[in-house]
């Protein structure tokens, strides 16, 4: 540690950091804009001025930017000398000069870093007289507004975007008071991590669209922490709302999860929420008119399933809580798992790979820290794009050590880049298709999920002889097995990233051989796997049967009725056999928020909660559980699954059902029945959690409008509604200080009403959250010096006379269930397609846009082709979950249905 | 009296072919050093010269380049990087360098690329000077002919190459990191140091970055040696400068001159005088970034010691007047406008600050100032100073600002008084 003063207190920091983060650190405010914790300092902006003193003795001083100076023992600083506070507030007044007065009006507004540093400084006074300066606006597609006026020129923007997202469509223009931070025409921003932007921006030039069309300000909101749930990742985001509906999600942050950041999947997904569609009524098909009260949808299941032979179909995207309900409900033998039969086994090998291999499975944070990386069948900017996003990171590891041998302080951002220049640390792709993070690459590989694996396993092999041999490998292949294996074995902390993506076993075996033969030499080799969804992990720790089996527990008479939690079996199953499945059951109920394919055939339909209107827990990749909270109070008919199940366990006496009242028992219940999930009670705390008495407010002391909001209704102040499951309230009354990190529903602190407050609550600017981050891990790697080996090298993929070989694409924006259902996703989404390479498309005689035909698990499928190199030939490519592609389970061989002219051209009139 | 510089620039004269130059004399330094010297022979021998960087800031060249590692280990290429984006306004020395020998550069270039062991070099020249990109163009293709330039140059084992880069006429990249990073392709903003381009330069290597007057000075002081380059001053500061003399004189012009000539000099003998009916009223002794010095001043040597003495700086030894017939409201103006046009935009103070002054000097040339204006002004040329903005633009041009307020304050208040430009 360092010893510094400041303002001739002497202080003990942190060395290696800079003067700006110490003084945050100790909680001390000093205005800022260029910095950013996540992206260093580079000295423009001017504003965290503070005096240096030589020594004691020196009384005059020297100004200099505190984010640009390193911590040095002894070094004497004031923050509070008169010259630098007026510097700083002059800093203030020329940024002032040309930003437009329109708080009032700015979307920004009560949530501005501009605003509270303004404030911080002093400047109240403006001595500047001339005009403004104006600049025009860009379109920049469904997420992101722009208003340049605002612009204080902090370049926060183009460093994230370019520098650190990897953006190429963002830069800055033109110079002097002029300087330009756009696109280089109007156009949608194409980067998948753009809304950060909002975030990024210390003022209002870049605000959240999607907020914009239903607006409220941050004090207005009631907010609650959330965990996201469009991939499996689960990155920490709080959701606000008003009027009851959702109107906005920013990014929480999480030191060992997503950080300062989310994707524009989990920022912009929510609008799903708020849809036509949903399911706000219990539905009783039978009844006139279907929407019925709770009491008489309770009444109708009393009386159907009392009797019934009942068997339950849970989700991985529901919580764990709703999940384990059902399980109680329905009965261990009679629980199946909502998933592709694929799918089950892959999330089951993933979870089997995690638990007894010797590799940690890293997290996000964790990610970003590796030193070299290879990534086997998946493209993680669609299917976990933070992932993505902190691979981008670890790349920078081994040439920042460069860094470190010049003496530049690696928080010195354009110093450290400039040194680096171009040079990257080692990552390896192997993966269906090219992917975003090619471009950052030392070398990839395009090629079938076989052939993945089989690269796979030779790295392995030449790691550790005692992973298996592979032969037949082509020159290249072993070549650029040589190459990868080099570079993780000379690795000081190597990640092997993988999952379900490829849908293939051997790619996850060929990855865990990896991951352990480098265990055997580097201890602290680590692994990634990416599941399908929020909670698969969560779901095949908890365990079921499989969704075929519960077919056939239909079908043979084994059972005669089923409850569906939140799960549209049309996604996970082929759509013949959903239908015999569904038509076949004697009753069919479906908890669900929104109208699909299945809850059109259930007879009761049971409205649930969404995320934003339940409390749950659900484990990500890393096999981590989080809580997540019930942002606002609903009407008593929607309500969350796992409460419409223990309603309905009550009403048929169930012996274990019946006396759950609240998410706290059902936790305490799942943590008794089942020892690996014993950490989720320390995931959050209890319902009975308080502080000085009182709960954590959802609600800012700012809120507004709380007695006029349903004067329209009824002129007095209804009842605050209660939250029997959460320390949280739904109001404004309540503890003000910090609250632990799980339920920090936002971050804010006096002076700091931007996203920039959570400075004060973090242990170490950047670092962890105080008293940890929220989560807690339930699956830790075993300590052993014997690693197993998996032994199944696949044969290389041979393509098949007439026949393609159907592999998964996926897509940010389409593949995802709920959020597609957002506009401004679905705008982003691609038409359905076939990729197939050129010289397949040549042999069938086709163009980009003809259409395709071809039969896969009996069904006949047409969708217009799209040509792609990068796919294997013989094999194509489908995109997984997109509207208008028919569900199938991948990969499996098509039957190429030959192009026959069904009609004839009818003769064309020429005028 | 030696004009080692400009003995072989005649005007209007084609400059001297490799030939040409060699017969009088070219290129020896290049064999001498390459046969006789070491790396660090040179860079001692520039160092016991007290050569003084000529672009401006005055550093002594051949510690400069002591700060670049040296060695088998080291970041490997280096650079070398003239820097000839002469933009200084009332500066044109450089140019007639470029334009008059440019053997002379090409051969000043190799001497200090030796003695960094640069592996590359560039001319970043203006773009404007394009009767020196040709001249230029035409002469490394005649070194690279006759060996001086490429591989193994006159079998002495060391090897350079070197080329030309036109800019695009940004003031900024006279700073030497935004030149740095205008010739890497990117956006002409300054580098905060450290690190310096020693270190991290060009691409991230080792760099040094020389004025071309600084460079031409070498291949003299390695053929005729230290002590002579020493004598050829009149002071401390060793070697002839060229110094010029732009405003209402008789000759205005460019003259190589021993170093510390006074300002008198300089205006009645070499430029002739003040023409006829026009008074000296100041002078920026440096270009556009420097302090007015004004009639008291007149004896002060030209040289950095002496200059920065009276309260300004040597900056490029070339000089703009100020005469009576002139508004030295309007002619800070004018430097203002040019100074908030070629600010970068990155640091706050300089992209706010400038054009906020040159507003301000625009409503006194036009009488709509007002009294509170000279507190504004005096508050930019303090708030603007060295270490508040990220690099030195912003706190040159408050020097002729500060100099005009100290000296010419009275003409500032007739303005706002008068409620228009006395001098319209």
């Amino acid at each position: 540690m360092a010893t510094i003063y400041i303002d001739n207190v002497p202080y003990e920091v942190k060395p290696g950091k800079n003067l700006l983060e110490a003084c945050l650190t100790l909680g001390i405010n000093l205005p800022y804009f260029c910095w950013h914790p996540a992206m260093g300092s580079v000295g423009a902006c001017r504003q965290c001025a503070v005096k240096v003193f030589k020594d004691e003795a020196d009384t005059k001083g020297r100004l200099i930017m505190s984010c640009m100076e390193p911590v040095r023992d002894n070094i004497r600083l004031s923050v509070d000398e008169p010259e630098a506070k007026e510097f700083r507030e002059h800093v203030i007044e020329w940024l002032m000069t040309n930003h437009p007065h329109d708080c009032a009006v700015c979307d920004e507004g009560g949530a501005c870093h501009l605003q509270d540093m303004t404030v911080m400084s002093g400047h109240n006074y403006r001595r500047y007289e001339y005009k403004k300066r104006t600049y025009q606006n860009q379109y920049l597609g469904p997420f992101l507004n722009h208003e340049m006026n605002r612009c204080i020129q902090c370049y926060r923007c183009v460093r994230f975007y370019k520098d650190y997202a990897g953006g190429h469509d963002l830069d800055v223009f033109a110079a002097h008071n002029h300087v330009y931070f756009g696109r280089h025409e109007n156009g949608v921003l194409e980067n998948e991590f753009s809304g950060n932007l909002a975030e990024v921006c210390p003022t209002g030039v870049f605000t959240d669209k999607t907020l914009k069309q239903h607006y409220t300000r941050k004090w207005d909101l009631t907010m609650a922490p959330s965990v996201c749930q469009h991939c499996s990742l689960g990155c920490n985001i709080s959701a606000g709302e008003r009027y009851g509906s959702l109107r906005q999600i920013t990014s929480r942050y999480n030191g060992e999860v997503n950080g300062y950041f989310i994707c524009d999947r989990g920022r912009f997904g929510y609008e799903f929420v708020n849809s036509p569609a949903r399911i706000r009524k219990a539905l009783v098909r039978t009844h006139l008119p279907e929407a019925v009260t709770k009491e008489v949808a309770l009444q109708e299941i009393w009386g159907e399933l009392r009797q019934a032979r009942l068997i339950g179909i849970g989700s991985p995207r529901a919580s764990l809580e709703s999940n384990f309900a059902l399980k109680a409900l329905v009965g261990e033998n009679n629980f199946h798992l909502g998933v592709d039969e694929n799918d089950q086994d892959l999330v089951d090998l993933s979870l089997k790979i995690l638990r007894k291999g010797p590799a940690r499975n890293f997290s996000l944070r964790e990610v970003e820290t590796a030193d070299a990386v290879f990534i086997l069948g998946e493209d993680l900017t669609n299917t976990a794009p933070m992932l993505a996003l902190a691979v981008r990171q670890s790349v920078r590891q081994q040439p920042l050590a460069q860094v470190a041998q010049a003496s530049i302080p690696f928080w010195q951002d354009a110093a450290a880049r400039e040194l680096v220049q171009d040079k990257k640390g080692p990552l390896f792709i192997a993966s269906i298709t090219a992917t975003k993070l090619d471009e950052i690459a030392t070398a990839t590989a395009h090629a079938s999920p076989d052939a993945i694996a089989r690269l796979g396993f030779a790295v392995a092999n030449l790691i550790s002889e005692n992973s298996p041999v592979v032969t037949h490998l082509s020159e290249a292949e072993e070549t650029m097995a040589q190459q990868i294996a080099d570079a993780l074995k000379t690795a000081k902390k190597p990640l092997i990233i993988s999952g379900c993506a490829s849908g293939s076993e051997a790619v996850l075996k060929a990855a865990a051989n990896i991951a352990g033969a480098l265990c055997e030499q580097v201890k602290t080799a680590g692994i990634v796997l990416t599941v399908p969804e929020c909670n698969s992990l969560g779901l095949a720790m908890l365990g079921g049967h499989r969704l075929e089996s519960a077919f056939e527990a239909i079908q043979n008479g084994y059972a005669d009725s089923v409850i569906i939690l939140e799960n549209n079996l049309y996604r996970c199953a082929n759509k013949t056999a959903v239908d015999s499945f569904l038509g076949h059951a004697k009753e069919v109920l479906v908890l669900d928020h929104l109208h699909h394919a299945t809850t059109e055939k259930a007879r009761i339909v049971l409205p649930a909660g969404t995320f934003a209107e339940a409390d749950g827990t659900l484990v990500n990749n890393e096999g981590r559980a989080q809580r997540f909270y019930q942002v606002y109070p609903t009407p008593e008919d929607l309500q969350e699954s796992w409460r419409w199940l223990i309603n309905i366990g009550t009403s048929l006496r169930h012996p274990v059902l019946s006396n759950w009242k609240n998410l706290d028992d059902i936790n305490q219940a799942l943590a008794e029945a089942d020892n690996q999930f014993k950490g989720i009670l320390a995931a959050a705390p209890p319902a009975e959690f308080r502080i000085a008495g009182q709960k954590i407010p959802r609600e800012s002391h700012r809120f507004s409008g709380r007695t006029a909001m349903n004067a329209h209704h009824a002129v007095s102040e209804p009842k605050p509604p209660e939250d029997p499951d959460t320390p949280l309230t739904f109001t404004m009354e309540g503890y003000r200080g910090e609250p632990p990190s799980s339920i920090i529903p936002f971050f804010w602190s006096p002076g700091w009403n931007s996203i920039q407050s959570v400075n004060k609550y973090q242990e170490e600017i950047g670092g962890h959250l105080h008293h940890g981050d929220p989560g807690i891990r339930l699956i830790e790697p075993v300590q052993t010096n014997l690693t197993h080996y998996f032994s199944e090298v696949p044969e290389d993929f041979a393509p098949l006379q007439n026949h393609l070989f159907m592999v998964p694409l996926y897509h940010i924006f389409g593949s995802e269930e709920q959020s597609i259902l957002a506009p401004g996703i679905a705008q982003r989404a691609p038409e359905p397609y076939v990729a197939i390479c050129e010289a397949d498309a040549h042999a069938l005689q086709l163009k980009e846009g003809n259409n395709l035909d071809f039969s896969l698990e009996h069904q006949i499928i047409r969708l217009p082709v799209k040509i792609n190199n990068d796919i294997t030939k013989g094999t194509a490519g489908l995109p997984k979950g997109l509207p208008g592609v028919p569900y199938a389970e991948l990969p499996a061989w098509a039957i190429i249905l030959k192009q026959e002219t069904t009609w004839k051209h009818q003769p064309q009139i020429i005028s | 009296m030696e004009k080692p510089l400009t003995q072989h620039i005649t005007p209007d004269r084609k400059p001297l072919s490799l030939k040409e130059y060699e017969q009088v004399g070219g290129y020896q330094a290049v064999h001498k050093i390459l046969k006789e010297l070491t790396p660090e022979g040179v860079t001692n021998l520039v160092k016991e010269s007290n050569l003084r960087g000529r672009g401006g800031a005055g550093f002594n060249t051949g510690l400069k380049w002591s700060f670049v590692p040296m060695g088998p280990d080291v970041p490997r290429p280096k650079y070398l990087v003239a820097n000839a984006d002469e933009m200084e306004p009332g500066t044109f020395k450089d140019r007639i360098l470029l334009e008059g020998n440019p053997h002379q550069l090409i051969e000043g270039m190799i001497v200090a690329s030796y003695a960094i062991q640069a592996d590359i070099s560039y001319v970043f020249l203006r773009w404007a000077y394009k009767k020196a990109a040709q001249e230029i163009t035409k002469a490394i293709t005649e070194a690279y002919a006759a060996g001086y330039l490429g591989q193994n140059i006159l079998g002495s084992g060391y090897s350079l190459e070197m080329h030309l880069h036109t800019g695009v006429g940004r003031y900024m990249c006279g700073e030497e990191t935004a030149l740095l990073n205008a010739l890497e392709g990117k956006r002409a903003t300054p580098r905060a140091k450290p690190p310096f381009p020693q270190v991290s330069g060009l691409f991230g290597k080792p760099t040094i970055v020389n004025n071309v007057e600084t460079l031409c000075c070498l291949p003299h002081i390695v053929n005729n040696g230290a002590a002579w380059f020493k004598g050829l001053s009149r002071t401390g500061d060793a070697g002839t400068k060229i110094y010029g003399v732009s405003g209402k004189v008789n000759k205005p012009g460019a003259w190589e001159l021993p170093m510390g000539v006074t300002v008198r000099e300089l205006i009645e003998e070499h430029a002739g005088g003040m023409k006829n009916g026009y008074r000296f009223k100041g002078a920026l002794p440096g270009g556009a970034s420097t302090d007015f010095l004004v009639e008291e001043h007149l004896n002060t040597p030209m040289d950095y010691p002496s200059i920065a003495a009276a309260g300004s700086r040597m900056g490029t030894g070339t000089m703009i007047i100020l005469d009576d017939h002139t508004c030295p409201v309007g002619f800070v103006h004018n430097l203002q406008h040019f100074f908030a046009q070629e600010s970068c935009g990155f640091c706050t103070p300089c992209r706010e600050g400038l054009p906020w002054v040159e507003k301000i000097l625009l409503s006194l040339d036009r009488g709509e100032g007002k009294p509170e204006d000279m507190q504004l002004l005096n508050f930019h040329t303090k708030a603007l100073g060295p270490g508040n903005t990220f690099c030195a633009l912003a706190p040159g041009a408050m020097e002729p600002l500060q100099s005009a307020l100290k000296y010419f304050g009275e003409d500032f208040e007739r303005h706002i008084h008068e409620k228009q430009c006395p001098w319209k």
